[in-house]
């Protein structure tokens, strides 16, 4: 699983400078220059050199080689290995289970991600302020970015349980309630995170925008969503492409409070990676964390696609 | 650069707006926390007058902008726009608009959007003031933003975005978005700040242009003294949030009320020397070590023998003449091109004296001064008052 971490991590920072790398080619500063000397190459290769090291090392071998294995299919419960070459991905990634298990993601994402985005604003706006105290709040609302995943998950196992809960229900064990169950601890341990991430967003806009837009005669809430959201869609859009990828990666919660249950209803495309690493199965995990890959790679772009044309860089 | 001549049919254009209203300051503070911002201001801005609020950094004076734009609430005392107080009135409904020093243009919007800004989410009077105030119609404000453009010279920048602009162009963008609600009254917030020297000079020579042709209620907030002098109507100074004088340029420059003002007034500031009033040896002088400045006719009955006062001339009222009674130590001799400042002391007080071309003192040499009586000012020591 974490070489599938650590694609969907370099995913997001390939794509993030890709805008701005057009500029980038062949030009020294104010355009004046065309070529770079054969020094100048090597000396950049040279300083590249490290990151290309442990770049190969722990992310694009390892990758080749999961690449691979799901061209492998097991034999005699992993006793050896056939090359089937692109036959299991077809198999596999058209599978009922795969399908299952893209949909549990999704409907995760769906969760944890709306929600972390309206409440992270809405708590933000709350909270900047000039109040005496308001840093005791600040701080509070961003805390829930300090607990563990763990601490979240069993926290909200004993608010939710059917006989000692807070909320005395049974979602965990209810076949339509319990991936919304699951969501919850995730919803509340990113509400610290999109906290930050707005309130510093918001802090940023300058407080003469915002009086200039007071004194237009905009309203309360059309000066948040025709200035002040605006301003902030950058920051809107990292959030989004963050709890996107935290959503698809989800695993220690569901590990928790379910391990997959009721029925497989919780069992993310992550969790059944998890399931498919023994011998005489790693060749469909293999494919499965290609397509997870795959998934958070296209996902993410589309985002930067199809939202960054709609976001204001204000510099 | 503003065509100033088609200003009056944007900004005043029948049925159109709101009629211009004066602004009163009654008794006014402001208080953050134990700090008194502005300390029971009383300042009365007439109908169409360009008021220039001057002072050093912390007078009080952008505060007592912002209280007029409703951005900062009032603690004590009544402001009114026109007859209404507006004390608690919600900013948006004061009609009146600001131009921020930053110019606080909206940086997701283009030009346009900027200066329909306030026409898109504002209620107008657009049928006269006696009719209910009503949205404008989008071939209205089309209409007020293609003239306010057209005025402010924006037409070919309408689809930019404000980041694309120069700081210029930014400034009218600014403008254009104050002036196209035809408010009762503009806030200019330090305008000119971010602009170099040069379109700063003439951006004020238009800025009193616009003025002059919309006759509508102007308060700007400057430190420059330079700005106050050659574009208000009148100047109210301001210091540690109390209002030091009220008058036209001329009036704070030629009789300044007291110390604060002579100095803050004028480059170089005023030349003021501690000094006592006498009647021996000669002519009434005030006499401060060796030398003796006159006392102006009508005050030196009013003075008494001893008695200590301030005396204080402006660089370019002390002329050099041999028969001089001002002893002047020479230091050092700054050409400025058209005239001379020549800057020394007399007894142990700085004084500079302004001379037209090329001065023919040196420095280290000691000259003598004289200055006419009607140029001298005298102020209480104790008050820093001017002496009637």
């Amino acid at each position: 699983m974490s070489s599938v971490d650590r694609g969907a991590g370099a995913t997001v920072a390939g794509v993030g400078q890709a805008g701005r790398r057009r500029a980038w080619p062949g030009r020294g500063r104010g355009g004046e220059r065309e070529h770079y000397t054969a020094k100048e190459i090597g000396l950049a290769l040279l300083l590249l050199a490290p990151s290309i090291v442990v770049f190969c090392a722990f992310f694009y071998r390892p990758f080749l080689n999961l690449l691979y294995w799901g061209t492998l299919e097991s034999r005699r419960g992993g006793a050896f290995f056939e090359d089937v070459g692109m036959r299991q991905y077809r198999e596999q990634l058209t599978s009922d289970d795969f399908r299952e298990g893209v949909w549990h993601s999704l409907q995760f994402v769906l969760y944890t991600v709306p929600a972390g985005l309206v409440l992270g604003v809405l708590l933000a706006v709350a909270a900047h302020r000039r109040l005496a105290g308001i840093k005791v709040f600040q701080t509070i609302f961003s805390s829930t970015l300090a607990s563990s995943t763990a601490v979240t998950s069993v926290i909200f196992l004993f608010l939710l349980n059917p006989v000692v809960g807070v909320f005395q229900v049974n979602w965990f064990n209810e076949r339509d309630m319990a991936m919304f169950a699951v969501a919850l601890p995730s919803i509340w341990q990113n509400l610290g995170l999109s906290f930050i991430i707005v309130l510093a967003g918001l802090q940023a806009i300058p407080d003469e925008v915002v009086e200039a837009a007071t004194l237009d005669g905009y309203g309360p809430l059309r000066r948040l969503l025709r200035i002040t959201l605006p301003l902030i869609s950058p920051v809107l859009l990292f959030l989004l492409v963050v709890l996107v990828i935290f959503g698809f990666q989800a695993f220690a919660q569901i590990d928790i409070l379910t391990k997959g249950a009721p029925a497989g209803a919780t069992e993310t495309l992550v969790f059944k990676i998890n399931r498919l690493t023994r011998p005489d199965n790693i060749g469909i995990g293999a494919v499965y964390s290609v397509g997870l890959f795959v998934i958070t790679f296209v996902v993410t772009a589309l985002q930067f696609l199809i939202l960054e044309r709609r976001v204001h860089y204000v510099n | 650069m503003v065509r100033s001549a088609q200003v009056v049919r944007v900004l005043r254009a029948g049925g159109g707006g709101s009629p211009v209203a004066s602004v009163t300051f009654e008794d006014v503070t402001k208080r953050f926390g134990d700090v008194v911002a502005v300390d029971r201001l009383d300042l009365a801005v007439d109908d169409g007058e360009f008021m220039v609020l001057l002072g050093p950094s912390g007078c009080g004076k952008t505060t007592a902008l912002r209280m007029v734009a409703g951005l900062e609430g009032i603690s004590d005392g009544t402001l009114r726009i026109g007859d209404e107080v507006v004390n608690t009135v919600d900013p948006a409904r004061r009609d009146v608009s600001m131009v921020f020093q930053s110019y606080a243009l909206y940086p997701h919007m283009t030009v346009e959007r900027n200066i329909d800004s306030p026409l898109r989410v504002r209620r107008y009077h657009a049928d006269g003031p006696d009719k209910p105030a009503r949205k404008l119609s989008k071939v209205e404000r089309d209409e007020r933003v293609a003239e306010a453009a057209r005025v402010l010279d924006l037409e070919p920048y309408l689809k930019r975005k404000p980041a694309a602009l120069s700081g210029g162009q930014r400034q009218r963008v600014a403008l254009a978005r104050a002036f196209v609600g035809r408010p009762k009254a503009f806030l200019m917030d330090e305008p000119l700040s971010n602009l170099d020297a040069k379109l700063r000079a003439q951006t004020r020579t238009e800025l009193v242009e616009l003025h002059e042709r919309v006759a509508t209620t102007v308060i700007y907030v400057t430190h420059d003294q330079v700005e106050a002098i050659t574009m208000a109507t009148r100047v109210a100074i301001m210091s540690t949030g109390h209002l030091q004088q009220v008058g036209t340029p001329q009036e704070v420059y030629e009789t300044p009320a007291n110390l604060f003002v002579a100095q803050f007034i004028g480059t170089p500031p005023m030349n003021t020397l501690p000094g006592t009033f006498t009647t021996e040896g000669g002519a009434p002088a005030i006499v401060t070590g060796e030398s003796r400045f006159p006392v102006p006719k009508g005050l030196t009955t009013r003075l008494e023998e001893g008695q200590p006062v301030v005396v204080g001339a402006r660089p370019e009222h002390l002329e050099v003449s041999a028969e001089g009674s001002i002893v002047h130590k020479v230091r050092a001799v700054e050409w400025l091109g058209h005239e001379c400042l020549v800057l020394g002391t007399v007894g142990e007080n700085p004084v500079t004296v302004r001379q037209v071309g090329m001065s023919p003192s040196e420095a280290e040499s000691t000259i003598r001064l004289s200055v006419d009586p009607a140029d001298v000012h005298l102020f209480d020591p104790d008050t820093t008052d001017r002496l009637p």
